[in-house]
């Protein structure tokens, strides 16, 4: 498999001296991994840092910025971060007003934030963390690590982060962290494996005229194998079940989350499927992104979170943003 | 009696051995993980020697403590945490003995597994390194190499097992008949103890 890389060890670093060039109102700390917003800490606001395996860009790096993310803790692809990094951040942005730590549920990432929750605790910081499960294709929880997280956290990232912006204490801003989590869910599907720098061949074999249903987004394969859908019948997959998982009484925000090598002409058109499916559920549209968002490096698919969303919410949602990957309103 | 140097040979044996199995690691994490297990151990293992060189702690205790320490600040995901614990519990257990009897390197090694379960709350059967640890602390008391060869037979027995932790467990009932990646690196790391103590008796 051709990549754009020098060589596999160095992809994580590479990228971040190529942000550290794109983005002057970053300060990129290449070598200890750790990305926060220029002006950091903001006084009288909480910071937010996330993190989690490299290969999911724009998600965590990308969404640091004013409105968003204090600060981004990128790990090897596919890999946790290490406690240090994420201390190393949550000294980065702490203000006096605490540091909320944003997780995706993954073993790794759960383990690795755990233990800088604890060195933060010792260094004087105050944080409070938020588990983002959304993935409703794990549906056993009990004999697994739990549902993942997947494209919920940027809901969550961004929301919290128009919180923070506005001044609000640390368990306000973690508690609208945990309800849009809880408000949200997600169902993705996979058309083709990705590879791996480190691997160099698809971390699985897909076969053509297959697809993957209930994929992640580290190139693990999904709940079940089927034979190729269109656009519709996939819509229709999803949708539901994620209706079959929640009863949106509310207007939702819609996420349709491109995986990498599909393009935006594909997504388009699934995104018209997702919201006629939504049309003949009843299910009201607040607002809908599409785009790449929360990818698994190469691999072609997409993914659908909804999130239902209150007055409140929305107003979050509708907040100045200015991150390299999302940005409105400023 | 087992000494610092004893347990730095350790480490680099086990270092050794995951460079050598890296791609074998790697494989088997692809179809019921993320194939990138043999590249963060190699990574953090490359990381323990070079500390241990540099900081040269002179108690096996020390030996340990540091190697945990280095395996959660460099590797990452969960093996991190979860290698870095046992090493570092094993080697807290250890106190600052100059040097350490076999059996009181079983029972310490015992609560750095016993650390291990606790923070990832996984139980023999899950398809996970504990399958390969436990089995080798429970012989550990019969020598090195009976410890090595039940981890290496625990690694083997997880293949016709359902996971039921970390990322494989995702996978339900596809996730069976896959060795697991993590007590395979689990019965390298076992094994090693045994080149430690060989290189030991031959004097290299």
């Amino acid at each position: 498999m051709k990549m754009l890389i020098n060589v596999a060890e160095t992809v994580v670093t590479d990228a971040l001296r190529g942000m550290a060039a794109a983005h002057p109102e970053l300060t990129v700390d290449v070598e200890n991994r750790v990305i926060v917003r220029r002006d950091a800490p903001v006084a009288g606001q909480v910071g937010l840092v996330s993190g989690g395996g490299s290969g999911h860009e724009p998600l965590h790096g990308g969404f640091v910025g004013p409105g968003m993310l204090s600060a981004a803790c990128p790990g090897e692809v596919f890999t946790s971060p290490v406690p240090d990094q994420m201390v190393r951040a949550a000294a980065a942005v702490d203000s006096g007003a605490g540091v909320l730590f944003i997780v995706k549920n993954y073993t790794g990432d759960v383990l690795n934030f755990d233990m800088a929750a604890e060195l933060a605790e010792d260094e004087g910081i105050q944080t409070a963390k938020v588990l983002v499960n959304d993935d409703v294709a794990v549906t056993d929880s009990l004999y697994t690590a739990g549902r993942r997280g997947t494209g919920a956290t940027l809901f969550v990232e961004k929301i919290a982060g128009a919180a923070a912006a506005e001044g609000q204490p640390l368990d306000r801003v973690a508690a609208i962290a945990r309800q849009v989590n809880e408000n949200s869910r997600s169902f993705g599907v996979a058309l083709s494996a990705c590879t791996t720098p480190a691997k160099g061949s698809p971390t699985f074999d897909l076969p053509p005229g297959e697809l993957e249903l209930g994929v992640g987004i580290h190139g693990e394969p999904g709940r079940e194998r089927r034979a190729m859908m269109t656009s519709g019948e996939i819509a229709d997959f999803s949708v539901h079940a994620i209706l079959e998982d929640m009863t949106p009484r509310n207007p939702v925000l819609v996420l349709v989350n491109g995986m990498g090598a599909t393009p935006l002409l594909e997504l388009y058109g699934f995104n018209a499927e997702v919201h006629r499916v939504l049309a003949e559920r009843g299910v009201a549209v607040a607002r809908t992104l599409v785009g790449n968002y929360v990818t698994s490096l190469d691999m072609a698919g997409a993914s659908v979170t909804l999130c239902q969303i209150d007055e409140e919410l929305l107003r979050l949602w509708d907040a100045p943003v200015k991150t390299p990957g999302l940005r409105w309103g400023m | 009696m087992l000494d610092a140097d004893f347990f730095r040979r350790w480490m680099t044996a086990t270092a050794a051995s995951v460079a050598r199995e890296a791609g074998r690691l790697t494989d088997l994490d692809s179809p019921i993980g993320d194939a990138d297990h043999g590249a963060n151990l190699q990574r953090g293992f490359t990381a323990v020697t070079a500390t241990l060189e540099k900081e040269a702690p002179d108690t096996p205790g020390a030996v340990l403590v540091l190697a945990g320490r280095t395996l959660i600040s460099t590797v990452g995901g969960a093996s991190g945490p979860l290698y870095g614990t046992l090493l570092r519990r094993t080697g807290k257990a250890l106190g600052d003995a100059a040097e350490v009897s076999e059996e009181e390197f079983a029972v310490a090694l015992r609560t750095g597994v016993d650390a291990v379960m606790t923070l990832g709350g996984a139980a023999p059967g899950d398809k996970t390194m504990i399958d390969a640890l436990v089995p080798a602390v429970d012989a550990l008391p019969d020598g090195f190499a009976a410890a090595s060869a039940a981890a290496e037979e625990g690694a083997v027995a997880t293949t016709p097992l359902q996971a039921h932790k970390g990322r494989a467990s995702y996978l339900g009932e596809r996730s069976i008949g896959h060795q697991d990646p993590g007590a395979t690196s689990a019965s390298l790391l076992i094994a090693a103890l045994q080149e430690a103590a060989t290189a030991e008796a031959t004097g290299e």
